[in-house]
């Protein structure tokens, strides 16, 4: 008896739908394993990561707020995933569009002007995109790899970031943290509810869900990339240009990433300073293909790596779990997604060899 | 020297297959096969494109294995898991793409798998080129080599072994007529030397001039088992597809000399690949009415001529004027604003080319077809969608699930007339088809052939880029023949016989040392 690993005729859709639940199967068994040899108790991990952050109404909001930027960014970066443009520096993107929003309440310490908080929105997604065009151009003129200089611009962005609130933007009342002023109310987003800090800028999310669902399900402009990434000699041979899905795909996920940021340092943070992306634009990737890239797969996934992330904090606090166990569940799910993916387009088979006769010429 | 021991042709089979049947997740290719081959025969194994032939092949030289079923060497099992064990046992094959380092010389290829120094070798090779007139410098680099010599040397390859089988893949598909005869003569003699040949071809004369008996498959059986002299090449289609061939229906047809729809003039290209072929100072026209071939071995710039005049790869580097098309000059232009002027193109390659494999045919549909009022202000418009994709199902009789199938659940007979339908139902002034006919079973073939000559006298301008002579003087009205990169001049179909053209294929300079049987460079 053999096993064979053959590709499938057709994708599986059985195997498209389980797989994201497989993955976190798989990281659940494994994640207990780790913990028994930690010397950890179980029951209460899974309990501060599954249940506890639904247990009042505050804990249900700050999902919320995670659960935002979170699907903004890997809504984004699932368009530029699916025409095979891989864009795995939304961090950086998120960094700059926080940077550029911050310096309007910056410079402008005393305005209480009702155009604060839109301009900063429009210097937002502005920052974010340039950062993203960098990668653009860099990729459409000279053919250099995405993937690389996006990343390393993620590392400049923090740079940059690091010397501005260490230098020129660093509060001078702030006893030298590395931290700019706390931004005044009309640079801030007003809250949903009182007490809580999921403020109104979740509306940009669920309005930027819609319309990339349209565009991705119901758009040339979506289907061209679609094409540019399923087979590029498709999209040559009807004359869709792949530079155009290029700046397109970065484009619009600096968009997103910058609004990110912007809404980050407007929201629940109220200022400039070091930690201030969360590490959003690398969970975002997750987010997108545990979501499979489907728009309304990605709402999920966003959810549930939400809910995790609430869950951690809890965990830590409750089970005196260290910080970093979540970002070790995040990358199991992540392996485990991408390993059952395999499946969709691959199955085992068993092989019966051919009766093999005595006379055989031995190979 | 291949040790021959001289056996007539009727006793035990050499090699047998018994009830072979092996499958694919999509298909089984081959369903409980028998076939005897014969030491000192010419065994052909014949079929249209999917029939199952090279699977078959495949087993004989146990690169894949049987499903189920016996494999007998001279009446005893055995057991061909690997190519080496095949080889042990004598069977040699040359495949349709061949297996050489283009950079080693001959007998650097040949020594890569052969014992013994590489001065001995080369005498070797000398000694059997000289027995079987397959005459190749063993100092020679095979980058240097046109595509016969390659063959020669795959085929000395397997003779410089002890061997009892030698296995050909479509073997005369990549030669120009000149080089098809001497390589039968070196099979003949192979043959009377007591060497057993499974030639694999689709092509039906070639059968009945060199083979003693042929296997016909069809969808994976073996349909019939006959003696190819006695039959007509009629008979041997009508096994091979199951039914009568249709036939293609000429008339005599009106060109309009005065609406040239497609100029190339004096248009060079760099290859942008390496071991591309450099475009040089092609020139090139077709008119209202008329159906142009260019013929020519594969890799001689057919690939780079296609995107140059698709708009896929944009010269601009070339004159602003050098490119027109239907009167406009175009060289600038992309491939949509060309479709726009109503050209319209059938690439050589169907999946992940001409369509998009996981896609549904609908979906296909708007890969060019989207000016036909598929969507409005950018937003699909489906059911537009569906009925187009209909109307290219039914017109064209694509046999598939519906408009949602897969573009990859098509046979790529289907395919390709699910393709010609979109492209001609863009109603198009230029068409230009690469290859139309490639991997396409003989019916889908003729209908394809047949609508392009209802277009032609239609008043639409056709370029068509083929291997297939045939097909090419069949449908065309004038050839160009297109060599390392450069154009004949234009010939008149009914002027010319494929050994002129096969005479341009080759370089006309070349033609004594052909004839003579020697080497060429």
């Amino acid at each position: 008896m053999q096993l064979r690993f053959e590709k499938r005729l057709h994708q599986s859709k059985i195997m498209l739908l389980a797989a994201p639940f497989i993955a976190i199967a798989l990281s659940v068994v494994l994640s207990c394993i780790l913990l028994v040899v930690l010397k950890k108790p179980i029951l209460l991990t899974f309990h501060s990561f599954f249940i506890a952050p639904f247990e009042n109404f505050y804990s249900i909001t700050e999902i919320f707020l995670k659960f935002g930027p979170l699907l903004l960014i890997a809504q984004a970066l699932a368009v530029g995933f699916r025409a095979k443009i891989w864009n795995i520096g939304a961090e950086g993107q998120m960094v700059i569009g926080a940077i550029a929003a911050s310096a309007v309440p910056v410079y402008f310490v005393d305005s209480t002007s009702g155009w604060l908080l839109p301009a900063m929105i429009v210097l937002g997604a502005l920052g974010g995109m340039a950062w993203a065009a960098i990668a653009a151009f860099l990729r459409t003129q000279f053919n250099a790899n995405e993937i690389l200089v996006t990343l390393m611009l993620t590392s400049i962005a923090l740079q940059l970031l690091y010397f501005l609130l260490l230098g020129p933007w660093k509060d001078p009342m702030g006893f030298n943290f590395p931290q700019t002023v706390m931004f005044q109310d009309e640079a801030l987003f007003p809250a949903l509810f009182s007490g809580v800090r999921l403020n109104v800028s979740i509306i940009f999310p669920i309005l930027f869900t819609i319309a990339v669902w349209l565009f991705m399900e119901k758009h040339y402009g979506g289907y061209k990339l679609v094409v540019g990434g399923l087979a590029p000699s498709a999209a040559g041979y009807a004359g869709f240009s792949s530079k155009k899905a290029v700046w397109g795909s970065l484009l619009l996920a600096g968009f997103a990433a910058g609004i990110a940021g912007m809404s980050e340092v407007a929201g629940p943070i109220g200022q400039l300073q070091r930690s201030m992306t969360s590490g959003y634009g690398y969970s975002a990737i997750i987010v997108a293909y545990l979501g499979a890239l489907n728009p309304i797969g990605i709402v999920f996934a966003a959810f549930f790596l939400a809910v995790l992330h609430i869950g951690g904090d809890v965990a830590l606090v409750s089970a005196g779990l260290p910080i970093s166990a979540v970002h070790i569940f995040q990358g199991m799910i992540l392996i485990f997604y991408l390993s059952a993916y395999a499946f969709v387009n691959y199955r085992l088979r068993v092989v019966q060899p051919v009766t093999q006769p005595d006379s055989a010429v031995s190979s | 020297m291949p040790s021959v021991e001289p056996v007539s042709a009727d006793s035990e089979p050499l090699l047998s297959l018994r009830n072979i049947t092996k499958a694919y997740p999509s298909v089984v290719a081959n369903d409980s096969i028998n076939l005897d081959v014969h030491a000192g025969s010419i065994h052909a194994i014949l079929g249209e494109n999917g029939a199952g032939k090279s699977t078959l092949m495949k087993l004989a030289y146990g690169v894949v294995e049987p499903d189920s079923g016996e494999i007998l060497w001279r009446n005893k099992p055995v057991d061909l898991r690997s190519t080496a064990a095949a080889r042990k046992l004598g069977i040699g094959m040359v495949f349709q793409h061949f297996s050489l380092f283009e950079t080693l010389s001959v007998v650097e290829n040949i020594s890569l798998t052969m014992p013994g120094s590489r001065k001995k070798l080369a005498r070797r090779i000398a000694q059997v080129g000289a027995d079987y007139d397959l005459h190749v410098d063993p100092a020679a680099s095979v980058h240097s080599l046109s595509v016969g010599e390659r063959q020669r040397v795959e085929i000395i390859r397997c003779l410089m072994q002890d061997l009892k089988l030698l296995i050909l893949d479509e073997p005369t598909s990549v030669l120009p007529p000149q080089h098809v005869s001497s390589l039968f003569a070196a099979l003949r003699k192979l043959r009377d030397n007591g060497v057993a040949i499974l030639f694999i071809s689709h092509k039906l004369e070639e059968i009945r001039a060199l083979c003693d008996s042929a296997t016909i498959l069809r969808g994976g059986k073996v349909a019939a088992t006959v003696n190819p002299n006695e039959k007509t090449a009629h008979e041997l289609a009508t096994l091979m597809i199951g039914h009568d061939i249709p036939q293609v229906e000429a008339r005599a047809n009106q060109v309009d000399l005065n609406k040239p729809l497609l100029e190339l003039s004096a248009v060079s290209v760099k290859s942008s690949d390496p071991f591309g072929t450099d475009l040089k100072n092609i020139n090139l026209s077709v008119h209202a009415g008329e159906i142009v071939g260019v013929a020519g071995v594969s890799g001689n710039g057919q690939q780079e001529l296609s995107r140059l005049i698709s708009g896929e790869h944009v010269e601009t580097s070339a004159a602003f004027d050098c490119i027109r098309m239907m009167d406009k000059p175009v060289t600038y232009l992309g491939a949509v604003d060309r479709r726009q002027l109503g050209f319209a193109f059938v690439p050589e390659e169907r999946l992940g080319r001409g369509a998009v494999p996981p896609m549904s045919l609908s979906k296909n549909s708007l890969l060019t077809a989207s000016d036909k009022g598929m969507h409005r202000k950018g937003f699909l418009n489906k059911p537009r969608m569906d009925e187009f994709t209909q109307h290219c199902i039914k017109e064209f009789d694509v046999r598939c699930g519906g408009v949602e199938a897969e573009a990859t659940s098509l046979s790529g007979g289907n395919l390709q007339k699910f393709i010609v339908g979109r492209e001609l139902s863009l109603q198009p002034k230029l068409l230009f088809l690469s290859q139309p006919t490639w991997g396409v079973d003989i019916g889908a073939a003729t209908a394809i052939r047949q609508r392009l000559l209802d277009l032609r006298d239609a008043g639409v301008a056709i370029l068509v880029i083929s291997e297939e002579l045939e097909e090419l003087f069949e449908i065309t009205d004038r050839v160009y023949v297109i060599r390392s990169g450069t154009l004949s001049p234009s010939l008149v179909t009914s002027d010319v016989t494929p050994n002129d053209i096969g005479k341009y294929m080759i370089g006309e300079q070349q033609q004594a040392s052909v004839t003579g049987g020697s080497h060429a460079t």
